[in-house]
């Protein structure tokens, strides 16, 4: 069960909010790209982001770039899932080969500072703050195989090659 | 049942006969990454105990986005890669060698490839008829020791060409009205197939164009047939030995249909701070401009170029107007200063760039300070992409581009030509 505070953005976030170009120059040195993670969408995220916590997009969360910094410094912030209405193909695989699942749910049902609990098995989530309940979509069983790895190096290294 | 260009390719390469919707692991046959996903990449090639590439000839690492590097991380970044390109013995190209994508479509990429980049505008090359698509850089470090890589068969949308751009409009303008049409994301997890008679006689150099924008669309692929163009293109190159024809079943299932009239469209124009956001360039005149950028893996070829020129042959940009050029490779500048374009350009008050990405992604060579406006022929225009979230982008063709250099202001391409 995961459990964590809501922080909500809203649609058509990309990859230049989560981590933009500006900072290319930090991607070899992670934990102070990890110090800016959504910083144009949000800049004070990093500050209050907690472990356990998670990041709430609208449609299309993580579109452009094919840069892997950006679900990988959501993930060293403690975020244990992104939930969103839609996601962007290239952020969606990127997350889950770094063992970061993307729920993909109605968060119009989600406000800013809500309380979630997430039952990864049951496919919930339960809104405490509002006392809602929430469906997400299953996440595909190729990928989720990929996920329940924590990633696409340890499923690698652990099968040695794609299960069929 | 027929399928599709996308499920000819997969099942080609996957061995076995696929339709949308199924899982297929393909071979790969290229796979590349470029100085700012290349690292993280090599990284996750070494953390999964590989040592050795699938094929090192196919194998790519481009030093392309920071390129001349404006800093000393980024330069140990590129001695990372120049020192596993030794390791590896895959192809390198350096500091000044070009675009990634623009040199994969000069050189490497063949109709019907599956390619994989780190990069997300690697389905440029399905201008050529390839599976091109990009990937984060698990993925491509995987594709990099296996030789391949698993996708969902994608569903396709048949987007249907038919008759001539009029005078102004070009590939970049049918891309960008496409995109404000379906949405940012209105081909998420799908292939974009273009075809009918609008594509028949459209040169290469404009399917790349094209090709390049799908993922802006939130497309896998954006893909076109190998027809007699894609062969004309490749021969220019003395590559005819790559061509091969390919085009999909005639009883192919596609999701979605939708027909464009080429004749129809005007010059195109997307606002901040998506590229869904579009209008006619005539309805954003007078709007002023900063900084003008004509270059990147989406309009930085010699026909750009040629273009360009020929709006500013005798004119010269606004004086509170920059105006940036960046030739996508060593090729497309050293035909643009033999055939005089470059100097056109010179005269006109552009400066020149190196070959290689220059301000797109707001690593160098451009920055925008606070509020300034720049309209530039890239792919991209999202908040803090040119290395401000305070600048404001919009995207347009070359002729646009080259027309609001002039004036200062937004301006339809038509009122200078």
């Amino acid at each position: 069960m995961l459990k964590g505070k809501a922080f909500k953005f809203g649609d058509n976030i990309s990859t230049d909010h989560i981590v933009p170009g500006r900072l290319a120059h930090l991607r070899s040195n992670l934990p102070e790209l990890a110090k800016h993670v959504l910083e144009d969408a949000d800049p004070d995220f990093a500050g209050k982001v907690k472990p356990g916590d998670f990041v709430v997009g609208g449609s299309n969360f993580g579109l452009g770039s094919s840069r892997e910094h950006a679900p990988l410094v959501i993930k060293m912030a403690g975020v244990s899932a992104v939930l969103a209405k839609s996601v962007a193909r290239i952020f969606f695989r990127n997350a889950i080969n770094r063992g970061l699942p993307v729920l993909i749910c109605d968060t119009d049902k989600i406000k800013d500072g809500d309380e979630l609990e997430v039952d990864m098995a049951g496919g919930k989530i339960k809104n405490l703050t509002r006392g809602k309940e929430i469906t997400f979509k299953p996440i595909p069983e190729f990928m989720l195989n990929i996920l329940n790895e924590g990633g696409l190096v340890p499923y690698i290294t652990k099968y040695g090659d794609f299960k069929a | 049942m027929g399928k599709t260009l996308a499920e000819k390719i997969l099942s080609d390469k996957s061995g076995g006969s696929r339709k949308a919707g199924d899982i297929a692991i393909s071979s790969v046959d290229l796979a590349f990454v470029q100085d700012t996903t290349g690292p993280l990449t090599i990284r996750a090639f070494k953390e999964a105990g590989f040592c050795e590439l699938a094929n090192h000839e196919k194998t790519v690492l481009f030093l392309d986005h920071a390129a001349p590097s404006p800093n000393w991380q980024l330069s140990n970044d590129h001695m990372f890669m120049r020192s596993f390109a030794r390791e590896t013995g895959c192809i390198l190209s350096d500091v000044g060698e070009g675009v990634c994508h623009q040199v994969v479509a000069e050189k490497l990429a063949r109709p019907g490839d599956v390619i994989v980049g780190a990069d997300s505008h690697t389905v440029t090359a399905g201008g050529l008829g390839a599976f091109a698509t990009g990937m984060g850089s698990s993925d491509v470090a995987v594709a990099f020791a296996l030789g391949k890589t698993w996708f969902r068969v994608p569903e396709t949308i048949f987007i249907e060409l038919a008759g001539k751009f009029s005078k102004g409009v070009y590939a970049k303008d049918l891309i960008l009205h496409l995109i404000g049409k379906i949405g940012a994301d209105g081909a998420t997890y799908k292939a974009l197939e273009f075809g009918g008679s609008g594509v028949t006689k459209m040169a290469v150099t404009d399917r790349l164009t094209i090709a390049n924008m799908a993922v802006e669309a939130g497309a896998k692929v954006g893909l076109f047939p190998s027809d007699e163009m894609t062969y004309e293109y490749l021969r220019s190159l003395g590559r005819e030995k790559d061509y091969k024809p390919l085009s999909p079943d005639k009883d192919a299932v596609y999701g979605e249909r939708l027909s464009i009239d080429l004749a129809s469209l005007e010059p195109t124009v997307s606002q901040p701070h998506t590229v869904d956001n579009t209008a006619l360039a005539r309805e954003l005149k007078g709007i002023n401009v900063d900084q003008v950028v004509i270059g990147t893996c989406t309009n930085g070829r010699l026909e750009d170029l040629e273009l360009a020129a020929s709006i500013l042959k005798g004119r010269r940009r606004h004086s509170r107007t920059r105006l940036i050029i960046g030739p996508a490779s060593p090729k497309v500048l050293r035909e643009g200063v033999k055939k005089g374009y470059i100097d056109t350009l010179l005269a006109a008050g552009a400066i020149i760039l190196p070959p290689g990405c220059g301000p797109c992604l707001g690593l160098h060579q451009g920055a925008l300070g606070d509020d300034e406006v720049c309209l530039s022929t890239a792919n991209r225009n999202f908040k803090g992409r040119m290395g401000n979230p305070k600048g404001n982008i919009y995207l347009a063709s070359t002729a646009t581009a080259a027309a609001s250099a002039i004036t200062g202001k937004i301006t339809d391409p038509r009122e200078v030509l």
